[in-house]
């Protein structure tokens, strides 16, 4: 139990710190610099792939011993599209602003690259409750990483957080724009990776 | 831990085959139970809409028309008041000369051809430049209590009427052209119930 523990762990610090998708792996940078014009988007579209790559590692790992490895590809794409699409269904039901703001990124969370690395490396190797931890904190980390690039943005970009603003006008819209989330994403990443090794 | 399945042409059919079918069900089911909310919330914030950019009316009545050159009809939503007196229409126009292409917009015009209000339904414009069309015309670009019949209808830069958003002219220009294209649409279904 104990054993259980410390494993889970390892992969709460893995997913938050040390392997964190975005920062550390720069892993799924589509959905990162294109949803993070604002803080709620960034967490918005956080916690949606933190919903896949938790059910999906379950899934893929309670299946992994009856998916013949020739097709687990396919096999793990038809699993994750699966949850893409009923969680976009539910999303476009009971929360359709948020399924408007992030519009084509919620299918496109599918080919994320994100959730299949964590099928292939981690849920086709361990058992059903690990993955589903792995899920969870990888997805944490990825919810984590984009809500504080989308509030960079957004107080940067336009004076407000959360939605809230608080300075009259415009400000830097250039932070909003495609360039401000390469610039923004870049220092983040730096500033953990400073922190990390030190 | 259990052996894994080879993988044998039987084995990989009959996998593949079985996840593809328990998702398709699974699939079909949510769709059964989301269906409903998605059609409501669809239905709410077009009548959020309409009630934004018409003044006060007391029934509706959904016209279509169709404007030369286009695939599809055009939704026109008549409100009469108590006596059945036509007080406006709000068109469900759009336009995919947008920055970003496609850019829908609903405006209200009230009998005599005057813009009442409108509300940007669907944009995928520039955030903080082309995005401001929601709140730009309401004020700045005064284009509300305009005719396009009798304005010009297009930005300063053109030789129009209209204040185009700061930096974001394209998105001004289309905004422009979704408002021209509900004005024709209003103008056809206007004289449809004109000859009734």
């Amino acid at each position: 139990m104990s054993n259980m523990l410390s494993k889970i762990g390892t992969i709460a610090k893995n997913g938050l710190i040390k392997e964190n998708p975005t920062f550390v792996l720069v892993l799924g940078m589509c959905p990162t610099l294109g949803v993070t014009t604002s803080a709620i988007n960034g967490m918005g579209m956080g916690l949606a792939t933190t919903f896949v790559l938790m059910m999906s590692n379950l899934v893929i790992s309670c299946l992994k011993s009856v998916i013949p490895d020739k097709v687990r590809i396919p096999a793990f794409i038809v699993i994750i599209a699966t949850f893409v699409t009923m969680l976009a269904m539910v999303m476009e039901a009971y929360v359709p602003s948020l399924f408007e703001a992030l519009g084509l990124f919620i299918p496109l969370i599918v080919v994320n690259c994100i959730v299949l690395a964590r099928a292939e490396s981690f849920a086709s190797k361990n058992n059903p409750l690990l993955s589903l931890f792995d899920g969870l904190f990888m997805g944490l980390g990825f919810t984590i990483a984009l809500t504080l690039l989308g509030l960079v943005r957004e107080l940067l970009g336009s004076g407000a957080a959360f939605g809230h603003k608080f300075i009259e006008g415009d400000a830097m819209l250039l932070f909003v724009l495609a360039p401000g989330g390469f610039i923004g994403l870049g220092l983040l990443s730096a500033i953990v990776n400073y922190f990390r090794n030190k | 831990m259990a052996k894994k399945a080879e993988s044998t042409l039987l084995n990989m059919v009959l996998v593949l085959t079985i996840i593809a079918v328990v998702s398709a069900a699974a699939l079909a089911m949510i769709n059964n139970v989301t269906k409903g909310p998605i059609a409501d919330a669809k239905k709410a914030k077009t009548e959020a809409a309409i009630k934004d950019v018409l003044p006060e009316f007391a029934s509706l009545q959904t016209a279509k028309t169709m404007l030369d050159g286009d695939k599809d009809s055009t939704n026109c939503n008549m409100a009469y008041d108590a006596e059945g007196n036509l007080v406006g229409v709000a068109v469900e126009s759009s336009t995919e000369t947008g920055f970003s292409g496609h850019l829908g917009v609903m405006v209200g015009f009230d009998a005599e051809g005057n813009i009442t209000g409108y509300s940007v339904l669907e944009t995928q414009e520039t955030p903080g430049l082309g995005s401001k069309a929601g709140e730009w015309f309401q004020k700045d670009g005064n284009v509300i209590g305009m005719n396009p019949g009798t304005n010009n209808m297009t930005v300063k830069k053109d030789g129009g009427d209209v204040d185009a958003i700061t930096a974001a002219t394209i998105s001004s220009r289309a905004f422009c052209d979704a408002v021209n294209r509900a004005y024709k649409a209003f103008t056809n279904v206007k004289g449809g119930s004109d000859n009734e």
